[in-house]
């Protein structure tokens, strides 16, 4: 008797322990309320207005004040394909074969001046992005081309009509610098938003220190009940990597959103230990090469074929993704995607074939059919910034030093760089080029590599008709087959066949960060995921 | 007769033998007397050399991406460690010198020189142009070297010629003020008037008879604007502006590591720093000793 009641207190005192560690361990995962979350943003922003700017710079600062209509699934920001309602009460389905969306908008969503937020800001906002009236900058029209028109017939109803159904339509409206503006502000003055802040997201504008901070404070009348969880933010503009990373070190912020180079995140963890996270993944930005077609000989399919044959992308990744932020070998497609190319396939592309030597022996023949002798000197033309731009062009140079080619770098500060890049008789035989989206979202992202005539990013040159054909039928067809095998082949064009431009290696991202901040996870791309309504710090 | 004939070989000997000796008894004097200008001069030679002799005597191919070698700390194979591209940084510290030379070399000796002519023009002539071309003086010297470098090089761009360009401009007029105050004094000796009185041009007055007496403070400028040049290209370099990858430079090499590896493999920026140093240093103490050699206040006996 005496023994089964020390067993029966035994049990019960055992039940009570692990009843304890269990409530212990949900409370340490419950989302806490409090604190100033400190971040660091590595460029400060151009203007305020979303729809302007294509810049990281922005998102940082301003995506937290700001609800967008729908958004990558925060919960869940590495998956390409999941989508959530901010704004809009239900993910819609598709009607009129594809070609019309009706979202209804909440009732709960206010501005932070006490105005409520309705279909006819939505409607007011959208048209500003895709049809924006003349001077006025919108940097993803393009992205809309399928939209014919955008309306709001009530309080509650946004609509969206295409021209034709596209599976790059959903995607393109997730993108995060799509915030959403009142209509009446919108109305008044076009430009109001550039200099001016008024949102309906998780934070309301504090203050702005032009190159020092930004500060937000807890939107109380935030539409997603109990979020955001943190009380504000303070973001602290620096460009300096060395400042940013001792900032984390130190315990001056908590996190740097953009990716650091692989030495700091190990210097870090070693300084830091346990105290520190760090989240990993592959990032929608590709690092590419444009052989300027107007110049000679690049104007020579074989030579730009030699130009990719020569680079070693297998063995560049092992070796760069040690001190860079690159890493994955890919083709135009962000890998790992449905539509991206597998490594067979990658295989049988010029540049990508598994043996090295080979290759390079291709690439001599070639140049030598072309009549391009051994010491061909040419330059390579470079963006001033280390990561990665630097490193992968001192890689290059001596990826093609290997084939016989003289490389010196011409490397300009960013603002005299894009100067060049989109002069109209650029002067530059080839250069570094980058392809950096949001959402990811091929059918979109390849848009690039159209005709110098339909793609404002073209900076290799070309008109290629037979390219632009493909890009239009593998956007015209809702069937993922279809789609797939037009991607291969559109591919092959650019990469292979005529060598119009091509990839290095997609970009690596790397976030170490205090292992106090909660609730955020890494997506693949650093737009994705700012506005700061799932954190919270575990202090 | 045989005495004769032994005494005219001896004198003919001894002739033959005097620049030899010149140059042995200066030496020795220079080691002697400046033991520390001698060893700056020792290090500049040692640097010379290295200069030319950089393809022979370099181990490894300074340029070349080795992938397996990627920060590999100093060892017998690598013996000052590799870089952050697997790159031998001995090599490239060798073949560095041939730029860090180069670029202090041409610069400071154009810079010297254009400012050597033009500081004895202005003191020759005097007058308005005097007073306007040492106000267009005094607005470059109001510039710090660094920031109008770097201003020339914004405009100009990067690249061995614009870096060397750019030095050479902050240098004229820091040599012409100089130059201008001892051939202020030159100007009034009378053998200037006696050239003038004789009929003598402009350009020959002031290149065959002011020039080569105002030699001293432009050799001593000479020397200590190269340690300057040095260490202002390896300053552009560091800042992105001056030559780029993947030529050799100290200072490049210093832009590639010293801040993201400074704790994983600080040997990529402290041997490159020591060689920038160590020439600066150099350069430094020889012309401290061309100096208290050519200035006869500051001779000791």
């Amino acid at each position: 008797m005496r023994h089964a009641s020390m067993r029966t207190a035994l049990a019960l005192g055992l039940a009570a322990a692990l009843a304890l560690a269990g409530f212990a361990t949900t409370a340490a995962a419950a989302p806490k309320k409090g604190g100033i979350l400190k971040y660091i943003i590595p460029a400060e922003p151009p203007s305020y207005d979303g729809h302007r700017e294509t810049t990281f710079g922005l998102v940082h600062p301003i995506a937290p004040f700001y609800s967008l209509l729908i958004r990558v699934n925060p919960d869940n920001p590495a998956s390409p394909t999941d989508f959530v309602c901010d704004v809009c009460a239900e993910m819609p389905k598709p009607t009129d074969g594809g070609k019309k969306y009706a979202f209804k908008i909440r009732k709960d969503v206010k501005f932070w001046d006490g105005q409520p937020l309705t279909a006819k800001d939505v409607a007011a906002t959208w048209s500003k992005i895709v049809f924006p009236p003349k001077g006025v900058a919108s940097a993803r029209k393009g992205q809309f081309h399928m939209v014919s028109k955008i309306s709001a017939p009530d309080d509650e109803t946004a609509v969206f009509e295409l021209k034709f159904p596209s599976g790059a339509f959903l995607p393109a409206l997730a993108a995060p610098y799509n915030f959403l503006y009142s209509a009446k502000k919108l109305a008044q003055d076009m430009h109001w938003y550039e200099k001016n802040i008024l949102g309906s997201g998780p934070f309301k504008f504090k203050q702005h220190q032009a190159g020092a901070f930004i500060e937000g404070e807890r939107n109380p009348d935030y539409f997603f009940k109990g979020a955001p969880y943190l009380d504000g933010f303070h973001g602290i503009f620096s460009s300096k990597l060395a400042v940013r990373v001792n900032a984390i070190r130190s315990g001056q912020a908590y996190i740097e959103f953009r990716g650091f180079p692989p030495s700091h995140r190990d210097d870090l963890k070693k300084a830091l230990g346990d105290k520190l996270t760090v989240q990993e993944s592959d990032w929608n930005c590709s690092l590419m090469i444009a052989p300027n077609h107007l110049k000679k000989p690049f104007d020579d399919p074989r030579v730009r074929r030699a130009l990719t044959l020569a680079v070693d992308r297998w063995g560049g990744s092992q070796y760069l993704s040690k001190t860079a932020i690159v890493k994955t070998v890919g083709g135009v497609v962000f890998p790992g995607h449905p539509l991206a190319a597998k490594k067979a396939e990658l295989d049988k592309i010029a540049g990508y074939w598994p043996d090295i030597e080979k290759s390079r022996a291709e690439a001599k023949r070639l140049l030598k059919e072309a009549g391009v002798k051994e010491g061909f000197e040419f330059t390579l033309h470079n963006r001033g910034v280390d990561q990665p731009y630097k490193i992968v062009g001192t890689w290059l140079i001596d990826q093609w030093r290997q084939v016989g080619f003289k490389v010196k770098q011409w490397v300009q500060p960013t603002g005299p760089f894009y100067k060049v890049l989109r002069s109209r008789s650029p002067q530059y035989d080839v250069s570094m080029d980058f392809n950096c989206q949001a959402v990811v979202n091929p059918l979109a992202d390849v848009f690039k590599f159209l005709s110098t005539d339909r793609s404002g990013s073209n900076h290799a040159n070309y008109t290629d008709r037979k390219v632009d054909e493909l890009f239009d039928k593998m956007n015209r067809t809702g069937d993922i087959e279809e789609q797939q095998k037009f991607m291969r082949e559109f591919e092959r064009r650019i990469l292979d066949e005529q060598a119009h431009y091509f990839i290095t290696l997609w970009w690596y991202r790397i976030i170490p960060h205090r292992s106090s901040v909660k609730g955020w996870k890494i997506s693949p791309s650093h737009y994705l995921n700012q506005d700061l309504s799932n954190i919270w710090l575990e202090e | 007769m045989v005495e004769l004939r032994s005494e005219a070989i001896a004198a003919a000997k001894e002739e033959e033998d005097t620049p030899r000796r010149f140059l042995r008894e200066a030496v020795r004097d220079l080691v002697f007397r400046k033991p520390l200008g001698a060893a700056g001069l020792a290090i500049i030679l040692l640097m010379i050399a290295m200069a030319l002799l950089a393809p022979v005597i370099a181990p490894y191919n300074p340029v070349a991406n080795v992938y397996e070698k990627i920060h590999q700390p100093p060892s017998v194979e690598n013996w000052l460690g590799t870089d952050q591209f697997g790159r031998d940084i001995l090599s490239r510290i060798i073949y560095g010198a041939r730029t860090a030379l180069l670029v202090g070399f041409v610069s400071s000796l154009v810079g010297a020189t254009l400012g050597l002519v033009l500081g004895v023009a202005s003191a020759y002539f005097g007058g308005r142009f005097d007073l306007v071309f040492q106000r267009v003086m005094d607005v470059f010297m109001a510039f710090p070297l660094i920031i109008m470098a770097l201003a020339v090089v914004s405009i100009f761009g990067t690249g061995v010629q614009n870096v060397i360009l750019a030095i050479t401009i902050p240098i004229i007029p820091r040599c012409a003020r100089v130059v201008r105050a001892s051939a202020l004094a030159i100007r009034e000796i009378p053998y200037v008037d006696a050239a003038r009185a004789m009929g003598f041009g402009h350009g020959r007055i002031i290149l065959r008879h002011m020039v080569p007496n105002v030699m001293a403070p432009y050799l001593i400028m000479l020397t200590s604007f190269m340690a300057q040049a040095i260490l202002l290209e390896a300053s552009l370099s560091y800042l992105g502006l001056g030559v780029q990858e993947p030529v050799p430079a100290w200072g490049l090499m210093l832009q590639g590591g010293a801040e993201e590896y400074a704790e994983s493999a600080p040997w990529i920026a402290i041997f490159p720093g020591l060689a920038i140093s160590l020439s600066v240093f150099a350069f430094n103490l020889f012309g401290d000793a061309v100096r208290d050699a050519l200035d006869p206040r500051l001779r000791s006996d």
